[in-house]
């Protein structure tokens, strides 16, 4: 039954995942972590980690690992091919009437709104992650520092990989442990 | 041999773009820009489409570009090869995660990256808000405020807020974006 739940549980996200990865991403934990208590936060949070640190749809990334680790291989082929469905036929049936569909005034009035709606929920993702983080001057150095620099690269119109500030960042907490470690070591 | 073609170009996509979503969207542009599927303009309307699309904008964007070279055949293959080394990869990983996280080393390195993908979520809702509330995308480019967008943005914010003090419970993002289309049809058409 759970196989069943879950296959619908990603339909129904692909279905609504308006504005691509992090919007989905929210998505994602509301259903799995807030309503059904499949995965909780704290792991939730590493697999969106996992999930940027690997090549791919972060989407797709998330959805595999949540079904990989509630029933296995068949979970994650479920989940996967879940979340892809809907945006496949939606898609499909958009080809098919792309000129006349983009003729539309009330589709693209709708689109806009949505738009709005869409930039609330990814706002909102990040300050439920930032509620959630310990305060600690470096937490707080990362994240203001990544924040200032993506959106500085925009707003210059300069590409840089988001990649390179996630691997930063994890690089900076791996030198902070290991130099920790290198102290304890030198106090005994 | 199209098909092939596609199900190759979009493999490697799939393989190589890491940070998802619009981060893949140059290396999807480069691949289609060199083998002629899609001209600069074409590509730059279909994003715009694309945001109003639901799902994964890689997914999209393989049906759509795999139908227009070879209909259902070709979509279906574009799909498959975008989805495919994602897939694997992420089996391998949570096959691995459980030992792999007892490891200080890969915690200290996820605990460094958690603060920054938090940086990374909201600088993409700050720049989504600033071209869609002001119309700002690059240094230089003309500013144009449209106050019919905060009224929207109020009303998305406080259906939410006043539903969690009545009800005690989270509002459904899903049911919000509903409200939200049918907004923008009430104010923009």
């Amino acid at each position: 039954m759970i196989l069943f739940q879950l296959f619908i549980s990603m339909l129904k996200i692909g279905a609504f995942a308006f504005g691509g990865g992090y919007a989905i991403i929210a998505l994602l934990e509301n259903e799995f972590v807030t309503k059904r208590g499949w995965i909780d936060h704290d792991e939730f949070m590493n697999v969106v980690a996992i999930a940027e640190s690997t090549p791919g749809p972060i989407a797709i990334n998330v959805a595999t690992y949540i079904g990989y680790k509630l029933k296995g291989f068949l979970g994650a082929t479920l989940a996967t091919v879940g979340v892809c469905f809907p945006s496949f036929i939606i898609m499909y049936v958009v080809s098919l009437f792309y000129e006349r569909f983009m003729e539309i005034s009330l589709v693209m009035a709708a689109f806009r709104g949505v738009q709005i709606c869409v930039i609330y929920l990814i706002a909102s993702a990040a300050f439920k992650m930032l509620k959630k983080m310990k305060k600690t001057p470096r937490n707080i150095a990362l994240f203001t520092v990544t924040f200032c620099g993506m959106t500085a690269c925009t707003v210059f119109d300069f590409r840089i990989s988001s990649i390179i500030f996630i691997f930063t960042a994890g690089v900076v907490g791996l030198s902070a442990f290991l130099i920790n470690k290198k102290k304890k070591e030198a106090k005994k | 041999m199209i098909y092939l073609q596609l199900f190759l170009t979009f493999l490697k996509v799939g393989t190589f773009a890491f940070g998802g979503g619009y981060a893949m969207l140059s290396l999807i542009g480069d691949s289609v820009l060199a083998y002629g599927w899609m001209t600069e303009e074409e590509l730059l309307n279909f994003v715009g489409v694309e945001t109003v699309i639901p799902g994964p904008i890689a997914v999209n964007m393989a049906t759509f570009i795999g139908y227009e070279q070879g209909g259902f055949l070709g979509a279906l293959l574009a799909t498959v090869g975008v989805v495919l080394p994602s897939f694997i990869i992420i089996l391998i990983v949570a096959a691995l995660i459980k030992n792999l996280m007892k490891y200080p080393a890969v915690n200290a390195f996820n605990t460094g990256m958690r603060p920054a993908l938090g940086g990374l979520i909201l600088a993409t809702a700050a720049t989504m808000g600033l071209k869609v509330f002001i119309g700002f995308e690059k240094v230089g480019s003309a500013v144009a405020f449209d106050w019919r967008t905060l009224v929207i943005l109020a009303v998305v914010i406080a259906v939410p807020t006043v539903y969690k003090k009545l009800v005690k419970k989270e509002f459904s993002p899903i049911l919000l974006i509903i409200v939200s289309a049918g907004l923008g049809m009430l104010f923009f058409a």
